[in-house]
Order: structure tokens, then C-alpha cells, then sequence
């Protein structure tokens, strides 16, 4: 919040003022002036423009999007359509769709998928860096996620970070009257928690985000890390070795011992439930505290992921929207990115996700959302501790496999079973060299 | 009855005047002809068979056989998503056998496949000779048995989550209540355990298409022939085994290898579940292959894994269909 200061009184209408000037468009004369300024080309009539993308986790953040589409489809004469599927069908719609060049013309990408579909996508160059001009230079793992080689193969568009959501409360009760800065600390209060029946909550199965988190973050954190620079398998360190033992460590201490068979909504339940006291997450649990468990909102508040002897981390993949290479309507299709990134039109979207998403570079941290609710800062702050899948590598689709392997995931998993550490750090090396080949 | 209607016809057919058909006419009128020598054609009894042929080996060639030849292409390429594939041979079979995941997927989708439709089968038979006997909403009874195969996978499945919930298992809620257990037991959260509780999912959803495939071949079972065994002094276990079983014998082996391969290839359930977790405990062919292809874009070294099913199945199915010869 120190960094705010002096700002508070930035209102919504006053950000969008300097908001517009800064892009030079004239935002008093309403969206057809913004279009006019841009001298948004007219698309012949008929021009179909196509957009996939996931169903959030925060509706509101669907019904804006719908109708920003709409808009532009007004402004620009062009037909859209948008479509809305489960993130786990987003894989498969999307490897149908370049294989038999035929679909979508704007897909969302999530993480580094970028990379992963380069070769049916095309670049946007142009649009990302026209963005980056303006609103200065992206976070780091939005922009690795997204150039492939040199080329933008998507334009960034936010992150999704997942920060601590405690009982600050039951913290307070356990000794600890802010939440703590590094993971020794955090271990502290945690040993107290669990003693009083109140264990913090970690997934350690197979679902898409929670494990992950925990295991990219803590390797990072206590310097550990799949792969270095080039490529090359490096996971067998003591720094990786202390993490493992760290985590082994913790889970006895302080974790609820279910979250070997938990899932991504695991920890959700279990928190509003009251079952765990601090588990790491989207703004999601807060939401919906906010709308159906208030006096857990109450006494809920969020903090950053601890810093470790290496430094403090976040796995955060980004989000961004691609063009595909196959798509007749490319250039209404960047008119449509360029619009929508553009700040008037970002920042009804955001503020819509309501502290939910981040913006792709630091100007967004200026949103005016970000008063409203101090409780949500450090999600805001996350972005810039954020790394990609395969740091300090690329983000290739060597580091997707070992991710959809599970690799470092069940490193832990295993040890946290009993494996000795030394042994699940060496079987994670013999399979990230198989990954990484 | 069945010879009288089909001699007369294959008598006509093998006349060879049935197929020649006097020249003239079909030269004489020019507008005539086609549907005259379409008509001929069709008489012609390997041309109107393959006419008639024609749909079903469209559908087959293009639903069942393009995409397996497709398949088989993936599998011996290095194909990612948007590249075209170059040929590797079986490097991506090589591969497969040097991966620990593969291999215990490998190893789980057999345990699962054969305990699954083992446990089908016990349990099958069982309600299949129950629901035989004559008693009070004998119809509905037997008609509900078939609502956990026509519910939606996915849906059943999500329902079963709830009951191995970690927090909230109804069935840890229970046993507690009934004092038999003092902690909890996290059904999905050891290899062994979750994969038991795989098992036992299967089994409640696959069972019913046992039992009532089952029920129908015990109904074609003549009464005739227990009479009979009974008088000669067999009693129930007897008259059971050595005569229901030798009867309703193919009808079993056929339902057998309809659910083993329907097993051998199972993906939503144990997708939804567990992912193939914890630590990779639970992949089978199906989800490995899914993850490999869909999430990491590999499509050839997905489709080698999949692949992978392939000889086993091919290998139930010769037997099978062997034995169900032989013994007719």
C-alpha cells in the first residue's frame, strides 16, 4: 500500500482522462471518437470475426467481454461472434483447429501455449509492441511467454496470479500479527496453526494449477531450478535438495494432510469450510467469501508467496490472444486486439475482474481498483516476481512436458510419501532429462 | 421352413437365362437405355452387393479406418501441433519403454482393465441370476439396474468426487459416525487406494450392462432343462454350472470383450477423478496419451501411446472371437 500513497484520491474518471490523454485518443467524445482517432479501418460487409476463449472463474469478467466484442463489432462492421469453453477443452479445440486450418480467428492462449502453437500462429508484432510503446515494457513472463524466436505470437493480456488467502484472525491467535516475509517464518506460525487444528492447505495431485504453484515457486525460492539458461538439466542441486526437504518439512508441520488427493477446488472448499487456515489461490476464495461467507471475507486477507534463501517467486504463466495463421480476417482480427487493449476499453475489463487479473504491464497498477480494496494489492504486486514454466530456460515445449508430467510436482509428492529427498530429487533429474532430450 | 424360402431362390440365381437379358430391346430405344442397363446392373447380384455395401464402407473407411491408419502414421512421426511429421520409425516406441510414467500406466491400465471386468463379471452374473427370479416391480427394478450406465460418464464421475472428497467424503463421514474409523481416509490420495477406488467406479457403472446382457441370455435358458437336471438329482450349483453356464457361455465372452475393451480404452473417469494422480500412480494408456498429445502438442508420441493398446486388444479380441468359434 506504501507505494499508493498520494494517489488515493485518483478517481475512476480522472485515471480514464489521463488514461486518454496519455493514448492521445479523446475520450469525451465516447468510443466512436476513440475508433475515429485510431481511424479504425472498415471491414468489407460480411467480415466474420471469431474469438475463443475460457470461461472465467469471475462471470462478471464474461459478460464484460461479450459486450465489449459487441461493440467493437458495431464500431468496426464486423460480425463476432464469441465463444466461451472450459480451459481444459481450450488444448484440444486448439490443436483441432490448426490441424485442419479451420475455426476461430482469435484464441486465448494461456501460460506459454505461444510456444507450444507457434507454427499455426501468426505474428502480431505490430499490436504487441504498439502496446508495450504505450504502456510501457510487459512483465517478464508475459513477454517470454508470448515471442517465440522473435516474433510476438500473441498479444499479452493479463496474468492470473494466485498469492496466500489466510485467516488473519486465526494468524493473529497463532502469534503472528502480519503475515510472513520468507518460508522459515511462514513454517513458524504454521507448526502453532496445526497444533490448534487450523493446518494450512496445499494441493499435491494432478489438477492444472494449485500443485504447480507450490512447486515452481518453492524450487525458484530456494534457488533450485529445472534447467538453466541453456537448457540443461540442472535440478540435482542442494538448493533443490533443501526444498524438497523444506516441503517435507512443512507438510508435516503445518499442511493438512488430504492435499495429496486434492484438486484446484480442494483448497477452495476447504477454506470457506474453515477447515485450513491459509492456502495459495486466485482472488476467487475471497470472492466468493465476499458474496456468500462474509465474516470469513472479514477476516480473510492475502500475502505474498515467502520469500526463500533464492529469492521470492511466483509461477505465473500469463494469459494472452493469438491470431491464427489460418484465419482470413487477420487484419480485422489485430484491429479487434489492438482496440480492446487499448485503455478505455482494458480498463472496463479489468475493472470487471475486480482485482481478479493483472494487467500485462506495470501501467495497470495504477487501476483505480486496486484502492478500492486493499486486500488485493498483492496480487497486483505478484506480476512483477512472476516466472514462466521452464526458468530460467524457455518456456518451450520442453518445459510443457515436464510440466504435464508432473515432474516436479510428484518430486514432492513422492518425498512428502516417504521417498527419501536425495532419491526423488535424482528420479525428477533422470525425468526432466528425458523431457528436456 | 428357412430352406423352402431360400432354395426356390438361389435355384433362380443359378440359372445362368436370370442374368442374360435378350439384346435387342436395350439397343432399340436410345433413351431407354440407361435405366434399362442400370437396371441390368443392378440384377447383377456382385455388383447390387456392392451398391448395397457401398454406405456401410464409406462410414467404416472414414470414421473408423482413416482415422487408425491416421493413427498408426502419428505413431512412427515426430508430429507437434502445426508441423508436419517427419517418419521416425518406432523411435517414439523406444522412447515409451524408457519412461517410468509409461510403464506404470502400462501396468495400471492392465490391473484396472482386468480386476474392473473381472469384478463386473462376479457381480454381473450375481444380479443377472437374481433379477431372473419372478418377484413384485420385477420391471422396474431391472430397469433402474441400468441407470449407472445411462448416466452421463462425467456426471456420475462428478458425483463420486464429492463422496472421495478429502474434506467432505460422505463415506469417511460414515464411518466415523459409525465409530469404525477415528481419522479420516483420503480415498483419491494414495497410488494403491486411488486406484482401488478407480476400480470400484468402474465396476458400479460398468456392472448393470453386465447384468442385463446376462439376464437376457439366462432367459433364453429352457426351463425344460433344469426340470430335467433336477429330476436327475443335480442340485442348484450343479444345474448352474453345467447347465446355464455352458449356455449362456457366448453371449458371457461377447459382454467380456465389449467391456474390455471398453475398459483397456477408459479416459473420462479417471481424468475426472484423479489426472492420473497422485504422483502418476493412476495414468492409464487413455490419460497419458492425453496429456502427452493435447497439453504438451506431442501428437505423435501421444498416438504411440495410445497405440500401445492396440496389440492387447487385438490380441483379446482373436482369442475371444476363437474361442466363441470353437465352441459353436
Amino acid at each position: 500500500m506504501a507505494m499508493h500513497e498520494g494517489q488515493g484520491s485518483i478517481e475512476r474518471r480522472a485515471f480514464l482522462r489521463v488514461a486518454g490523454a496519455a493514448t492521445g485518443a479523446a475520450v469525451t467524445g465516447g468510443i466512436p471518437a476513440i475508433v475515429g482517432a485510431q481511424k479504425a479501418p472498415s471491414f468489407p460487409k460480411g467480415t466474420k470475426l471469431s474469438i475463443l476463449e475460457w470461461v472465467s472463474f469471475v462471470p462478471a469478467s464474461d459478460v464484460e467481454f461479450k459486450r465489449l466484442a459487441a461493440e467493437f463489432g458495431k464500431l468496426a462492421g464486423v460480425d463476432v461472434t464469441v465463444d466461451q469453453i472450459n480451459m481444459n477443452d481450450l488444448n484440444p479445440r486448439i490443436t483441432s483447429a490448426i490441424e485442419t486450418k479451420a475455426g476461430p480467428d482469435i484464441i486465448m492462449m494461456i501460460s506459454n501455449w505461444p510456444h507450444l502453437y507457434a507454427d499455426g500462429l501468426a505474428d502480431v508484432d505490430d499490436v504487441a509492441e504498439e502496446i508495450a510503446q504505450r504502456d510501457g515494457a510487459y512483465y517478464e513472463h508475459n513477454k517470454k511467454v508470448s515471442v517465440v524466436g522473435n516474433r510476438w505470437k500473441a498479444v499479452p493480456l493479463c496474468s492470473v496470479p494466485s498469492t496466500w488467502a489466510y485467516r488473519e484472525d486465526w494468524f493473529k491467535e497463532a502469534g503472528a500479527g502480519k503475515w510472513p516475509d520468507t518460508w522459515d517464518e511462514l513454517r513458524k506460525v504454521g507448526i502453532e496453526l496445526k497444533k490448534k487444528n487450523r493446518p494450512m492447505g496445499q494441493a499435491f495431485g494432478h489438477s492444472l494449477g494449485d500443485p504447480n504453484n507450490w512447486a515452481y515457486s518453492v524450487t525458484w525460492g530456494f534457488g533450485g531450478a529445472e534447467v538453466d539458461q541453456s537448457g540443461k538439466v540442472v535440478i540435482n542441486s542442494k538448493e533443490t535438495l533443501e526444498a524438497v526437504k523444506f516441503t517435507v518439512a512443512f507438510w508435516k508441520d503445518c499442511l493438512d494432510e488430504g492435499g495429496l488427493a486434492w484438486d484446484d477446488s480442494s483448497n477452495n472448499r476447504a477454506y470457506l469450510a474453515g477447515t485450513i487456515s491459509a492456502t495459495i489461490n486466485g482472488a476467487s476464495i475471497y470472492f466468493v467469501a465476499k458474496r456468500q461467507f462474509p465474516d470469513i471475507a472479514k477476516v480473510t486477507n492475502h500475502g505474498h508467496m515467502p520469500k526463500g534463501p533464492g529469492g521470492r517467486f511466483y509461477s505465473i504463466g500469463g494469459q494472452g490472444r493469438a491470431i491464427m495463421k489460418y484465419s482470413k480476417n487477420q487484419q480485422a482480427a489485430k484491429e479487434f486486439l489492438r482496440w480492446f487493449m487499448d485503455r478505455p476499453q482494458y480498463d472496463k475489463w479489468m475493472a470487471a475482474n475486480d482485482g481478479y487479473v493483472v494487467g500485462p504491464t506495470p501501467y495497470w497498477e495504477k487501476h483505480p481498483l486496486w484502492e478500492r480494496d486493499p486486500k488485493l494489492v498483492p496480487f497486483k504486486e505478484a506480476s512483477k516476481f512472476g516466472r514462466w514454466p521452464g526458468y530460467p530456460g524457455a518456456p518451450s515445449r520442453k518445459a510443457s512436458e515436464a510440466l504435464v508430467k508432473y515432474i516436479l510436482v510428484d518430486m514432492y509428492a513422492q518425498a512428502i510419501k516417504g521417498m527419501k529427498p536425495e532419491d526423488a530429487v535424482k528420479w525428477a533429474e533422470g525425468e526432466l532429462k528425458k523431457a528436456y532430450a | 421352413m428357412a430352406d423352402q424360402r431360400i432354395e426356390p431362390i438361389l435355384a433362380e440365381s443359378a440359372r445362368p437365362t436370370a442374368v442374360a437379358i435378350p439384346a435387342p430391346v436395350a439397343v432399340s430405344v436410345p433413351g431407354f437405355r440407361r435405366p434399362r442397363r442400370l437396371g441390368q446392373l443392378l440384377e447383377r447380384q456382385d455388383i447390387l452387393a456392392v451398391v448395397l455395401l457401398a454406405p456401410t464402407l464409406t462410414i467404416l473407411t472414414l470414421f473408423i479406418a482413416y482415422p487408425f491408419v491416421l493413427g498408426i502414421w502419428l505413431a512412427v512421426s515426430d508430429k507437434v501441433v502445426g508441423r508436419p511429421g517427419a517418419f521416425v520409425g518406432l523411435e517414439n516406441f523406444r522412447v515409451n519403454l524408457n519412461d517410468s510414467i509409461f510403464l506404470r500406466a502400462f501396468q495400471n491400465t492392465f490391473v484396472y482393465t482386468f480386476i474392473a471386468t473381472a469384478l463386473k463379471l462376479a457381480l454381473g452374473m450375481l444380479a443377472a441370476l437374481l433379477l431372473n427370479h419372478h418377484f413384485r416391480f420385477k420391471r422396474i427394478v431391472r430397469a433402474s439396474m441400468l441407470l449407472p450406465w445411462i448416466v452421463p460418464t462425467v456426471l456420475s464421475t462428478l458425483a463420486w468426487q464429492w463422496m472421495f472428497d478429502a474434506t467432505f467424503s460422505v463415506f469417511n463421514w460414515m464411518l466415523m459416525n459409525a465409530g469404525l474409523i477415528s481419522k479420516r481416509i483420503l480415498w483419491l490420495g494414495d497410488g494403491t487406494l486411488a486406484m482401488g477406488c478407480l476400480i470400484a467406479v468402474n465396476v458400479w457403472r460398468g456392472m448393470p450392462f453386465f447384468a442385463i446382457t446376462l439376464l437376457a441370455g439366462l432367459q433364453t435358458v429352457n426351463p425344460d432343462l433344469h426340470e430335467a437336471a433336477e429330476i436327475d438329482g443335480a442340485n442348484a450349483w450343479q444345474r448352474y454350472w453345467r447347465v446355464t453356464l455352458p449356455l449362456i457361455k457366448p453371449i458371457m465372452l461377447v459382454v467380456v470383450l465389449f467391456s474390455m475393451i471398453a475398459t483397456f480404452a477408459d479416459f473420462q473417469l479417471i481424468y475426472v477423478l484423479t489426472r492420473g494422480g497422485p504422483y502418476s500412480s493412476t495414468h492409464v494408456f487413455g490419460t497419458y496419451a492425453y496429456e502427452i498429445a493435447m497439453r504438451a502438442a506431442k501428437l505423435g508420441q501421444g498416438a504411440s501411446i495410445s497405440l500401445s493398446l492396440f496389440p492387447f486388444l487385438l490380441a483379446v479380441i482373436v482369442f475371444q472371437l476363437w474361442y466363441i468359434r470353437r465352441s459353436d
